[in-house]
């Protein structure tokens, strides 16, 4: 057993841990990071290259962009936090200069909105390692560790390549875990299995916005990859004859309904032939690994027909994820911080996707924020007693309520993942079939709850089954019970938006899920900026 | 999936295994190439190959769609990490980089421009009732007919 100690502990390796360990280093706290893989190459930031919402310090231009993006998140947003984002993201990227190559934007300035994923987080790492921040690869958390107040003081794991378990006291915990893909093959997503979500409830804290997680992405059929690429695509089907596609990004329910319509007759093919011009001479520059997709199945992209397939996303471009309660991203539960994909994003994006610049704009402010009242929270704590009991708050896959026995967790994973990714289930979402997933879910959870055991390497698996199957539940129970459309979740049983519903929902519960209205009015935290 | 550590280049160092965000490799002997332990864990992220700095890793492309996988064909080798500017080959590595958006968002009018106009086509087709064979044929199989201006 390997023991720690720290001020702050991060959990997670991507973008929201990254600008999380920095803000809190800066402030002289001592920072431990510890990652379920290498903080560089895991979660969905590395792989991509995020754009971020980026306007200038402009009063016109941000209440323009604010007023702009309000229109969209169906009343569940708020412009103040907008506001803060958008001034922490264009103040914050700039302090990469000395670790991110930022090149020209084309107009003689500099481009700095959007960064490619491995530079980006390579210089995080670099930044906050430069700030004395211990970074700890390969370390997954598998639970949050409770003081006997309630509060988080720290969190336990397993170091898979040392093959030993750790064990850290802290002042404070900012889960940044990401979103949850339940293993659907998208791009980066293979470790974000929702063990945030799963964690935070196990500490007392609740789930908001859970019922917006309705997004794909498509991509070769074969390899999820950045879209950039096909967003002139043709589609065709087995026959050759032309799908006719709605495009644009207003149309997204559309766009998808059409797709889904045609997956169902048979495969789906993608010309790029009408892609932009300029396109085939940059794009290797640009994404090497979209081109490799194709170079390596010997088939040349904007020439070929090739099939593709919607990838889902769950909660990673959907919205939401762990409520935080201030402005500083702290949960309910005092001691637990979460930012990036972990944390909801409707306070930004409300009932329709933050992907395309606002949710990297919200992983790296948010973390700055969390990072921030993490340190702050542990330095009015002090260092409390070394030998304070500290209790294991891990329940699903370590401790199961009934007797331990063998469980097909690919069948598990798969269960979560069909219920709430299904095309079918998610775009045309009526109260017969959201039951018929509830029980399904319920049975998986009980399963899962009540006889799956990992120890030492199978418990980071176990955990990240119980995880998914704890996430799909509470997306499921979301949907259930928000009676109408908003945004992205639409009800074919309920199409209207309803006034009586123009909140935020929070869904929490372990034996038993449960569901609330989110009507309290969020809190100021003392100390922060905006 | 990952497909091959090739040891006459692998010095051994393994980077590879500290780097690969799935676990999917273990440390071989000592000096020798690391261990493909768990390959079902590996997500294609290429980001083994582009941090091992002796080009020794190949990852293939597998599964099922157009296309067949290439088995470490030689060009390929150590391309990934060329184009990605890491080879030491450009200190611009991102000068195409802010074309991004733009891109994305003019693919993004050309398939919104091209769906209007089918869509007109079809409303005035139905108005003067000339849909021909192909356009009801096409609808019964849930799609719609052959773009007119292609
Ligand atoms: C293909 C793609 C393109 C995107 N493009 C854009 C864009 O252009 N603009 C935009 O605004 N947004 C975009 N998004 C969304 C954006 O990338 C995410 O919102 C953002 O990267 C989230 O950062 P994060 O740090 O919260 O999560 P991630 O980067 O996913 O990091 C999660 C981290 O948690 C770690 N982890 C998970 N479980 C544990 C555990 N139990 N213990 C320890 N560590 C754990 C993982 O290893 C990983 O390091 C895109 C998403 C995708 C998938
Ligand atoms: S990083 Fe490259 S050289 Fe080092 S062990 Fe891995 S394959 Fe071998
Ligand atoms: S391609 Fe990605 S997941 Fe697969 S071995 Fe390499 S780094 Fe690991």
């Amino acid at each position: 057993m390997k023991e720690m100690d720290a001020d702050v502990l991060v959990v997670g390796g991507g973008m929201a841990a990254g600008w999380a360990a920095i803000s809190a280093a800066k402030t002289g706290a001592s920072v431990i990071v510890v990652d379920k893989g290498f903080m560089g190459t895991s979660g969905v930031t590395a792989p991509a290259g995020p754009n971020h919402w980026w306007v200038p310090p402009d009063p016109a231009q941000r209440e323009a962009a604010i007023r702009r993006r309000l229109e969209t998140a169906f009343g569940l947003a708020d412009s103040k936090w907008m506001e803060r984002i958008i001034d922490i993201t264009w103040r914050s990227i700039p302090e990469l200069d000395p670790y991110y190559p930022f090149s020209g934007d084309g107009k003689g300035g500099l481009f700095r909105s959007g960064l490619r994923g491995p530079e980006y987080v390579r210089a995080l790492r670099r930044y906050a390692t430069d700030l004395g921040v211990h970074v700890l690869d390969h370390h997954p958390a598998l639970e949050l560790l409770g003081r006997q107040d309630g509060s988080v003081g720290g969190a336990a794991g397993y170091d898979r390549l040392g093959g030993v378990s750790w064990h850290a006291r802290a002042g404070a915990v900012v889960l940044a875990t990401g979103g949850c893909g339940f293993r659907s093959g998208l791009i980066g997503s293979y470790s974000n299995t929702g063990d945030g979500y799963l964690m935070g409830v196990e500490a007392g804290a609740e789930l908001s916005g859970m019922e917006f997680c309705i997004s794909y992405s498509i991509s070769p059929a074969w390899l999820s990859t950045r879209t950039l690429p096909y967003t002139g695509a043709r589609y065709y089907d087995a026959a050759g004859a032309e799908i006719d596609v709605p495009a644009g990004v207003s149309r997204m329910r559309e766009h998808l309904l059409v797709l889904a319509d045609a997956f169902r007759a048979g495969p789906v093919y993608a010309d790029l032939r009408e892609a932009p011009k300029a396109l085939p001479d940059v794009v290797r520059q640009i994404q090497p690994a979209t081109v490799a997709a194709f170079e390596r199945r010997g088939l040349d992209m904007f020439r070929d027909r090739f099939e593709v397939k919607l990838f889902g996303e769950g909660t990673i471009r959907g919205t939401g994820g762990l409520r935080i309660v201030d402005t500083g991203c702290a949960t309910s539960v005092r001691g637990l911080f979460a930012a990036g994909d972990a944390a909801t994003r409707e306070h930004i994006a409300g009932a329709t996707s933050g992907g395309g610049a606002q949710n990297a704009a919200w992983a790296l402010s948010s973390g700055v924020l969390a990072g921030q009242a993490a340190a702050a929270l542990a330095r009015h704590e002090g260092k409390r007693a070394a030998d304070e009991g500290l209790a294991p708050l891990g329940q699903a896959g370590l401790r199961p309520l009934a007797g331990m026995r063998p469980v097909d967790q690919k069948a598990l994973q798969q269960t979560a993942g069909e219920e709430i990714l299904d095309l079918d289930k998610a775009l045309r979402r009526r109260a017969t079939g959201l039951e018929a997933s509830g029980r399904r879910l319920e049975g998986a959870w009980q399963e899962v709850s009540g006889h799956l055991v990992g120890k030492s390497l199978d418990a980071v698996a176990a955990r990240e089954t119980a995880a998914m199957v704890a996430t799909a539940r509470w997306c499921n129970e979301a949907a259930l019970a928000r009676t109408e459309s908003r945004g992205m979740h639409v009800r074919e049983d309920f199409p209207h938006i309803s006034p009586l519903q123009a909140h935020r929902q929070m869904v929490g519960g372990l034996d038993r899920a449960w569901i609330r209205p989110d009507v309290a009015p969020q809190r100021q935290t003392k100390g922060h900026p905006g | 999936m990952i497909e091959d550590i090739f040891p006459e280049r692998c010095t051994g160092c393994n980077d590879c295994v500290t780097v690969c965000p799935d676990h999917v490799l273990d440390p071989g002997a000592a000096g020798a190439p690391p261990v493909i332990a768990r390959v079902a864990q590996c997500q294609t992220c290429f980001l083994c190959e582009l941090y091992c700095a002796h080009d020794a890793i190949y990852v293939a492309v597998e599964g099922a769609g157009t296309g067949t996988t290439l088995h470490h064909p030689t060009p390929l080798i150590g391309r990934l990490r060329h184009d990605y500017g890491w080879d030491g080959s450009t200190d611009d590595p991102l000068r195409a980089f802010w074309q991004l958006g733009p891109l994305l968002r003019e693919g993004l009018e050309i398939s919104a421009a091209r769906h209007t106009r089918r869509q007109a086509t079809a409303l005035s087709e139905a108005a003067t009732g000339q849909e021909g064979d192909e356009a009801l044929s096409s609808r019964a199989l849930g799609t719609t007919p052959k773009d007119p201006a292609a």
